[in-house]
């Protein structure tokens, strides 16, 4: 039997009246990589938050290597040895790649015991990174600035900041959500070796087909409540989504039924400088295309340059046959195209205004009385996206900032579909959103289909892609490398084109 | 109910009841403190720097800065001079000459900041001095006095016993709150403030919104500069030096956010007020004015850290 690390049991934690934790229990044993699973709002940051010591819980027991946890601060967390990779990276990007990773210790680094050890010693700061990121043999340059580094890099940065830590127990959320497939091989190799090496992880995580490539063991929380803890190999997809969901999910994606309308939107020969080239496609009314292929093919690159987010450099784009040219988002979205962006927080609401004004904010022309606002108008529009949409919101007055991952979501899909859209593009269209609203999202998707709507799907979750859309569109490398029917599209021969 | 919950709702209400307060507290140690002439006073003191604050109160919430409201002062306060000798020109010429000069510095403002991408502190901080620089050319360095008395009644008069200057600034309060909350310009202007990518993701026109921001705070400035030069019957290049700072304090006591997308007129009429009530008091009680900018300094420290308490999350 091997030892448990961390030993938490009726855990409960309340905000002002509402059970965000519910006698949770939950045990880590030493060298294992533990996913920790649930919808968004099932309480998983909370309990997170708890056991690195920024929230302190209501009632409970966490006990870490024998000694209890309740009372301790992030700082006392992390000397016990429990570190987080964030979602969010927190990192100085102005300081280097070896500078991030001893932030804090330069003293102890310093050599010197006396009040000299303030005086910075970067060559010792220097050799230890090497060292480090040697042993993890990750190739990532320890003098870099770490601005210039990509994300995935980054997030090596702060699993080598949590090695030499002596991290017993890293807790990593989403760390796949902004990184490329070659990139995650990587990562998983790192999480390999260090269970290898004794170190338990948390894992948290949205997509699947990860979890059982990844993890030993999985623990489900449901609105707050303990569900079950149970190995990986005793659970499939299915079953696992039930537990999430406290339902089955039968029909994930909706049928397509949408006959094909007239032609809506045509690319020839469009081309961005060092991002894409000669690309060229088609998407009728009622259709939904699916933008396949690997982080960094171009994909979102292309819808930035449709909807006059970026300047293209070449070629056409033609809607309903008549050329245009969207330079800049209002154009394109009175020229009747609609964007959902990937960067929800970035480009899709605004966090400080309600669900109403962001819901009206790109269809004001409709919602105006000369220089005023119509608020009328306003309030019967928003009523019916929120209708519409099932958005839960205790009412349109709330700020966005408080809403679930997939109800933000739905309020930037509302506030596109507002503006009167003949094509939308939804990039992402799920990301960081829970499975139940996930469903939701992909009946709403297609109900726009059905409405006439022409649709342009970009996705990294390949089932998603193959369960959605009519045609396909695969590209690698900024060229696009094949157009794909629905029959004759499988996971393998997108794969084999996104690679190409 | 928890300690934060209270915090938080102190400071979304916290500027209205520490003004309640403190009015409380002056009327009863001060007797002088609750009589209609010295109310009038106050209201006549603080409506230059309301009209400052109105102005910034725009341009903050889209996230923006502008530092050169107290040269946009002198530049309209001289301009109006120009033109306001008696037997002349009409009212009206000087006025607009005024207003048009504060509009068109403002324009000018918004379009550096739009065009060349240079942060609004910076390319404000420049115009400050070319603003300082263009009203001592203007007026040959010298302040420009015989004014005539139509134009000086704006500063100085009075409407049914009430001070000139206390109803153009119900009038500007009124205007700029209607702005701000009834009409689409207002509404994006939190958006942009908010998260200026979405907004124009959302098919916002930036630049629009940003022009029309530093050109009502030129406006408003101009508003200001008149009403000072109307007051002391004289255009004065040196005038309005400093002011806004004063206005930007207004601003940030009424729960203005520097970071941008969040305030409102009233946050700001009263943080503007609370300036005003406190000079006058510490005034009456004879408070040196050494020791009253001390005291404005700690307001507005306090004010800022009210507010981030208020925003705190759970």
């Amino acid at each position: 039997m091997i030892e448990s690390i961390l030993k938490v049991s009726n855990l409960s934690k309340s905000f002002s009246g509402v059970k965000a934790l519910d006698n949770v229990h939950f045990e880590l044993k030493r060298g294992e990589v533990h996913a920790l699973m649930g919808e968004n709002g099932a309480g998983k940051s909370t309990f997170m938050k708890i056991l690195i010591g920024l929230l302190a819980p209501d009632s409970g027991e966490i006990s870490f290597e024998g000694t209890d946890l309740r009372n301790s601060n992030v700082s006392d967390t992390l000397k016990r040895g429990i570190s987080m990779i964030h979602q969010e990276i927190l990192i100085i990007p102005e300081l280097t790649v070896a500078q991030n990773i001893f932030l804090g210790r330069e003293k102890e680094l310093s050599g010197r015991k006396d009040w000299t050890s303030g005086w910075l010693n970067d060559t010792a700061i220097d050799k230890k990174a090497a060292v480090l990121l040697e042993e993890m043999g990750v190739n990532i340059d320890r003098k870099a600035k770490m601005k210039h580094l990509s994300v995935a890099q980054m997030q090596m940065v702060e699993i080598a900041k949590a090695i030499s830590n002596d991290a017993k127990v890293i807790i990593m959320d989403e760390p796949t959500s902004a990184i490329s497939d070659k990139e995650v091989d990587t990562l998983f190799k790192i999480i390999k070796d260090l269970r290898a090496k004794g170190v338990s992880i948390i894992y948290i995580s949205h997509k699947m087909d990860e979890i059982f490539e990844i993890s030993d063991t999985i623990t489900v929380l449901r609105d707050g409540q303990y569900i079950a803890t149970k190995s990986a190999v005793e659970l499939d997809k299915p079953s696992l989504i039930a537990m999430m969901v406290g339902r089955e999910i039968d029909h994930m994606f909706p049928e397509s039924n949408s006959a094909k309308g007239d032609l809506a939107l045509s690319i020839n020969g469009l081309c961005r400088k060092g991002q894409f080239s000669d690309i060229n496609f088609e998407v009728h009314a009622g259709e939904i295309l699916g933008f396949a292929g690997l982080m960094g093919a171009g994909r979102t690159e292309i819808a930035r340059v449709i909807f006059g987010l970026d300047k293209l450099d070449g070629g056409e784009i033609r809607i309903k046959n008549k050329s245009v040219i969207n330079k800049t988002p209002r154009e394109a979205i009175e020229n009747g195209i609609g964007y959902v962006s990937e960067d929800r927080k970035g480009l899709g609401f605004i966090p400080g205004m309600s669900v109403k004004d962001n819901t009206t904010l790109a269809s004001m022309n409709r919602h105006r009385k000369g220089i005023f606002i119509d608020q009328t108008s306003e309030r019967i529009s928003t009523e019916q996206m929120i209708d519409d949409l099932r958005i839960k919101t205790a009412d349109m007055d709330q700020k966005v900032t408080y809403l679930s991952g997939g109800n933000q979501q739905k309020v930037v899909i509302g506030k596109v579909l507002l503006a009167a859209p003949e094509i939308i593009i939804l990039d992402e269209p799920t990301r960081g959103v829970d499975v139940g609203a996930k469903f939701e999202i992909y009946k709403l998707i297609r109900n726009l289909a059905d409405k006439g709507i022409a649709i342009i799907m970009i996705s990294s979750e390949l089932s998603e892609i193959l369960g959605m859309s009519d045609r396909i569109l695969v590209l690698s490398k900024g060229k696009q490398t094949a157009i794909l029917s629905r029959a004759e599209a499988t996971q393998e021969l997108i794969m084999k084109y996104a690679v190409a | 109910m928890d300690r934060s919950f209270q915090l938080k709702r102190f400071g979304q209400y916290g500027i209205f009841l520490a003004f309640a307060l403190i009015c409380l507290a002056l009327a009863l140690s001060t007797p002088r403190f609750f009589t209609l002439p010295n109310l009038l006073i106050i209201g006549t003191q603080v409506s230059i720097n309301a009209l400052l604050a109105f102005g910034v109160t725009f341009v903050i919430i889209t996230g923006g800065i502008d530092l050169s409201l107290g040269s946009m002062v002198a530049v309209a306060g001289v301009t109006a001079a120009m033109f306001a000798h008696p037997d002349t020109y009409p009212l009206l010429v000087p006025l607009f000459a005024g207003l048009g000069a504060g509009v068109f510095f403002g324009a000018f403002n918004g379009f550096v900041i739009t065009k060349s991408k240079v942060p609004p502190f910076i390319v404000t901080l420049g115009t400050m001095t070319i603003g300082r620089g263009l009203a001592l050319i203007l007026s040959k360095g010298r302040p420009i006095s015989n004014l005539s008395d139509s134009f000086n009644f704006i500063g100085g008069g009075n409407v049914f016993g009430v001070p000139f200057p206390i109803i153009i600034l119900i009038i500007a309060f009124i205007i700029c709150s209607i702005i701000l909350n009834k009409t689409v310009l207002g509404r994006y202007m939190y958006a942009v403030g908010g998260n200026e990518p979405a907004a124009r993701a959302s098919g916002i026109s930036v630049t629009n919104v940003k022009m029309w921001v530093y050109t009502l705070c030129g406006l408003l400035s101009a508003v200001g500069g008149i009403l000072l030069t109307s007051r002391i019957t004289t255009g004065q290049p040196n005038a309005g030096a400093g002011f806004e700072l004063d206005a930007i304090a207004a601003a940030i006591i009424g729960g203005t956010s520097t970071s941008g997308g969040t305030g409102t007129m009233t946050g700001t009429l009263i943080g503007a007020l609370l300036i005003g009530v406190i000079s006058n008091s510490l005034d009456l009680l004879n408070v040196t004015s050494y020791y009253q900018q001390v005291v404005m300094g700690i307001i507005i420290i306090g004010a800022v850290v009210l507010d981030s308490m208020g925003k705190k999350d759970r």
